[in-house]
């Protein structure tokens, strides 16, 4: 099993899901989140161009099988580009998980997923 | 002949009527900003603020010459040069007591509020710049004249009938008007992308009923203060106007608890708006068990017409149609059926003979159907206008991100807000 972690921009958000939609994947927690990376984003404030410290964005995490996990990364990656890519669309994370348990039936493991 | 004398008695209340009515301006940007997405609260609630900005300068520039200059056109509008910027009233006082800079700048705030209540219907979805063009060709050539054709002395539906047809304080002018130009911009510029799995999604509540309580104080100067005066009439109106939004709001409260077993905190904003627009028109001429009747029925209609609206697929937003439009038509309409004895033989003397409720009712409507009619054919054509020109609607990608960023670049909550 593994644990994906997409950090992308939020303008992307409804395209990513409807492309995931689509290929049978509904099962994800999607979150509000502020980082920094290599992107300057700009804001007004009273007439003057302030770049904030840290730039909102969507995280998406999806537990799956480890036969999915090349399918759903893709997908995320190709739809949450803008155009041919630019600075600031985001990362894709991938981690080992170690168990999952569905807390009403207690089953876990892959089949809890 | 005698000067006309200052009442100061009037005059300070007329005064305090014209600040509470530009309250309710930011009212409606507290009540519309917390019904709609994160993304979009700035970009919503600047609608109201814009319409402060752009129809402050505009009235005293050429709105109020337009609305209350001399019938021009064949009736069509106002006209009157010497009003431009206000010039010609620099040292006026009214027959009513009072400055007419006080009253110029009392009708003034009903003219900036009229197209901000228009913004719910398209809200999440236009661009800034269009909507500022619309609100100005709006107010010059829909409010304007129809102002002019009710509350001005010569205008031909302050004269229809034996003593007029009745909009105390904005029935048809304010209320009509906005609710149907409403309909038609959200029908023609289509519903938000994802409606209606989307439908709403307000970001917070609290400001809503913040805003729905400012609205509701505020309509006392919006109603009292079309009195003119500070005496017995103001004291009517103040009353039915409290006694309507308390009717309106109990009756969505019994709606939705019979409906859905639950009664919701939007109910109650949605009951007391519904209440305030049906009484608008009638607080001059209606008892309190009228404005108790006109209170339950306009929340019935309002919310009947809602619950058809989701049937018909149509996306006014923030249901500036079914709150304004429906209510308003209800109380312009109804209030008929509850105008105090003493009016309607005051009618009877005016014509010299009898005067019916049926022949008020036939005023009535011609006024509501003058006013639907005129604002949806000019609504329909600026929004067309200004759709084939400067486009109307934000491109896909502006409206995915949300207004706050794409059109202002700012945040409304900041991040504070990562729920």
């Amino acid at each position: 099993m593994k644990l994906i972690t997409a950090i992308i921009q939020m303008d992307k958000l409804d395209e990513v899901r409807e492309a995931l939609a689509a290929i049978q994947i509904t099962r994800i927690t999607v979150s509000r989140a502020a980082g920094r990376g290599r992107q300057a984003d700009e804001e007004l404030h009273r007439g003057q161009v302030v770049i904030p410290d840290l730039i909102p964005k969507m995280r998406i995490e999806i537990a799956c099988k480890d036969e999915d996990l090349e399918k759903i990364c893709g997908t995320i990656a190709g739809t949450a580009r803008h155009g041919q890519g630019k600075i600031g669309d985001g990362k894709i994370f991938v981690t080992e998980l170690l168990k999952c348990i569905r807390i009403r039936t207690r089953e876990s493991g892959a089949e809890a997923i | 002949m005698n000067p006309i004398l200052n009442d100061s008695g009037t005059t300070a209340w007329m005064l305090t009527s014209t600040a509470l009515v530009l309250l309710m301006v930011p009212g409606l940007a507290l009540f519309y900003g917390g019904l709609v997405r994160t993304k979009n609260v700035l970009g919503t609630m600047m609608h109201s603020f814009a319409a402060m900005a752009i129809i402050g300068v505009l009235w005293a520039v050429c709105g109020y010459a337009l609305s209350f200059g001399k019938s021009a056109l064949g009736g069509w509008i106002g006209w009157d040069p010497s009003l431009l910027f206000l010039k010609g009233i620099d040292e006026t006082i009214m027959p009513a007591g009072i400055p007419e800079y006080v009253f110029a700048m009392f009708q003034g705030k009903f003219a900036i509020i009229t197209p901000a209540l228009i913004a719910g219907a398209f809200a999440e979805r236009v661009r800034f710049r269009s909507y500022c063009v619309f609100i100005t060709l709006w107010c010059l050539l829909v409010y304007c004249p129809l102002c002019h054709w009710v509350w001005a002395s010569d205008g031909f539906l302050f004269n229809a009938g034996a003593k007029g047809a009745i909009d105390y304080a904005g029935g048809t002018v304010v209320h009509i008007s906005s609710g149907i130009s409403a309909l038609v911009a959200a029908i023609y510029l289509g519903s938000r992308r994802g409606y209606p799995a989307l439908s709403v999604h307000p970001n917070n509540l609290v400001l809503t009923l913040l805003g729905a309580g400012l609205l509701w104080v505020g309509w006392f100067g919006f109603n009292a203060g079309s009195s003119i005066q500070s005496g017995l009439e103001t004291a009517r109106a103040l009353t039915v106007t409290q006694v309507a939004a308390a009717s309106g709001a109990l009756m969505w409260m019994l709606l939705e608890a019979v409906h859905h077993r639950k009664a919701t905190s939007l109910g109650v904003a949605s009951g007391i708006l519904a209440g305030l627009v049906a009484i608008t028109p009638a607080a001059g001429v209606v008892r309190v068990d009228g404005a108790m009747a006109l209170g339950f029925l306009a929340s019935i209609a309002s919310y009947n017409a809602i619950l058809l609206k989701s049937r018909l697929g149509y996306d006014d937003t923030l249901d500036v149609f079914g709150i304004h439009g429906v209510s308003g038509i209800t109380g312009a309409l109804l209030l008929t059926f509850f105008i105090r004895q003493s009016w309607m033989v005051d009618a009877a003397q005016k014509t010299g003979g009898p005067w019916t409720l049926w022949q008020q009712f036939g005023i009535q409507a011609a006024a509501v159907g003058i006013t639907v009619a005129y604002a949806a054919l000019v609504t329909l054509a600026l929004v067309f206008l200004i759709d084939k020109t400067l486009g109307f609607r934000m491109n896909e990608k502006d409206e995915r991100v949300g207004m706050d960023h794409s059109l202002h670049r700012e945040d409304g909550y900041g991040l504070l807000n990562l729920q």
